[in-house]
């Protein structure tokens, strides 16, 4: 089971955003890794090139406050589960996921589509 | 000929422009309005066409056919606009970002992909008869609602810009949609508001046409007092100043009624009269 969670620029906090995060925590049998995400700078298509991130990371379970409805349809597409973030600290939600306290993200808002 | 009227904010008077300015040129000939503002064409609210044609408008999308894809991922990882996504081994349309390149079809080696047609819009084409020889030709662009970028609409109608003098409603502002919309054009007039942000926003359109080197006037719109900073601008750059057109009750009024102005005030036909006049001095 492999999971990631956009992290803030301190490494340890959840992102509030997805697409820009600076970085993601990919956790697989309880060893972390934390990547630059590619799509933190993308003049335009963040959220398809994130997902793309993603998907390419082989990832089974997503973790985000926040996820818009281009990379849902991807992840969805790629039968990645997008749960719901409710906690401060990246640790912290993993300790809930583990605890099958984590609840499906429902919400998906439109995209803010980098169309010029 | 294609004279094109821009403003870099909605409002300006850009149609308010267009239209009246199509109506002076009509009475000495061939004449076609054309609106550009494919996502909210409003020129026809004034001219009242009687519609003749519709044509519909289509952008072109890769189709991937999965039985030949080899999953070698050349198509998405070419794609700067992130319109295609490698999933399971499959490349994954998003055809909101696809900009109709052509790339994806290039770099397949397989020969997976081919050439769709989606429907994104049409053109509504007219005629406006204004006295019993006179009359206006249209073109109306309408961009469906929902789709992201009307730029194959304006292309398809500008490609109806067929009479000796075509005037080109611009959609507002200053990016690729204005940019598509005045290319050819011989002329622009920059409908300009004389208040701190209507000089602003004049500012970056005459930036863009000057970049493309295209001749252009300013025709100050709703003018109750000077706004010195855009007599200063003017000044400064040579810009030719084709007109005042006053803060007026009465134009105001036939606007907000749907009523051509040239039409139905003398006021509104001196205007315009005398800006076609000027323009041609112009060209």
């Amino acid at each position: 089971m492999r999971i990631a969670i956009p992290l803030d620029e301190n490494k340890k906090d959840v992102c509030i955003v997805l697409s820009r995060a600076p970085f993601f925590l990919i956790c697989e049998d309880g060893s972390e890794s934390i990547f630059e995400n590619p799509a933190a700078s993308a003049n335009s298509g963040a959220g398809v090139e994130a997902a793309q991130f993603l998907c390419d990371k082989e990832i089974d379970v997503l973790i985000t406050v926040r996820c818009g409805e281009n990379v849902a349809e991807v992840l969805k597409a790629a039968d990645i589960k997008i749960l719901k973030a409710k906690h401060k600290t990246a640790e912290e939600e993993l300790r809930a996921y583990e605890a099958g306290e984590t609840e499906e993200l429902e919400h998906f808002h439109g995209g803010y589509h980098g169309i010029l | 000929m294609k004279i094109a009227c821009l403003s870099g904010k909605g409002g300006a008077g850009k149609t308010f422009v267009a239209v009246n300015l199509a109506s002076a040129a009509a009475s000495s000939g061939d004449v076609t309005y054309i609106d550009c503002d494919v996502e909210e064409p409003n020129g026809h609210i004034f001219l009242k066409p009687e519609i003749t044609e519709i044509k519909p408008v289509s952008k072109i999308l890769p189709a991937f056919d999965t039985d030949k894809c080899t999953s070698c991922r050349k198509c998405a990882d070419f794609c700067h606009f992130h319109a295609l996504m490698f999933i399971k081994g499959k490349p994954k349309l998003f055809d909101e970002l696809c900009h109709s390149c052509g790339g994806c079809e290039l770099v397949c080696e397989a020969k997976a992909v081919s050439e769709e047609e989606k429907l994104i819009g049409r053109l509504e084409l007219g005629n406006t008869k204004l006295e019993e020889d006179i009359s206006v030709k249209t073109v109306t662009g309408i961009l469906n609602t929902g789709e992201a970028s009307g730029i194959p609409i304006i292309n398809k109608a500008l490609e109806e810009a067929k009479s000796k003098i075509n005037i080109i409603d611009c959609p507002p502002g200053s990016a690729c949609s204005v940019m598509e919309s005045i290319i050819d054009a011989d002329y622009c007039i920059i409908v300009a508001e004389p208040t701190a942000f209507g000089f602003h926003n004049f500012k970056m359109v005459y930036e863009l046409t000057s970049i493309l080197g295209k001749k252009t006037g300013v025709l100050i719109n709703k003018e109750s007092k000077l706004y010195e900073p855009l007599e200063d601008f003017l000044k400064e750059h040579e810009i030719k100043l084709l007109g005042r057109i006053p803060f007026d009750e009465e134009l105001g009024a036939l606007m907000a009624e749907g009523k051509l102005a040239y039409k139905y005030s003398d006021k509104a036909r001196k205007i315009f009269d005398e800006l076609y006049t000027k323009l041609g001095g112009e060209l």
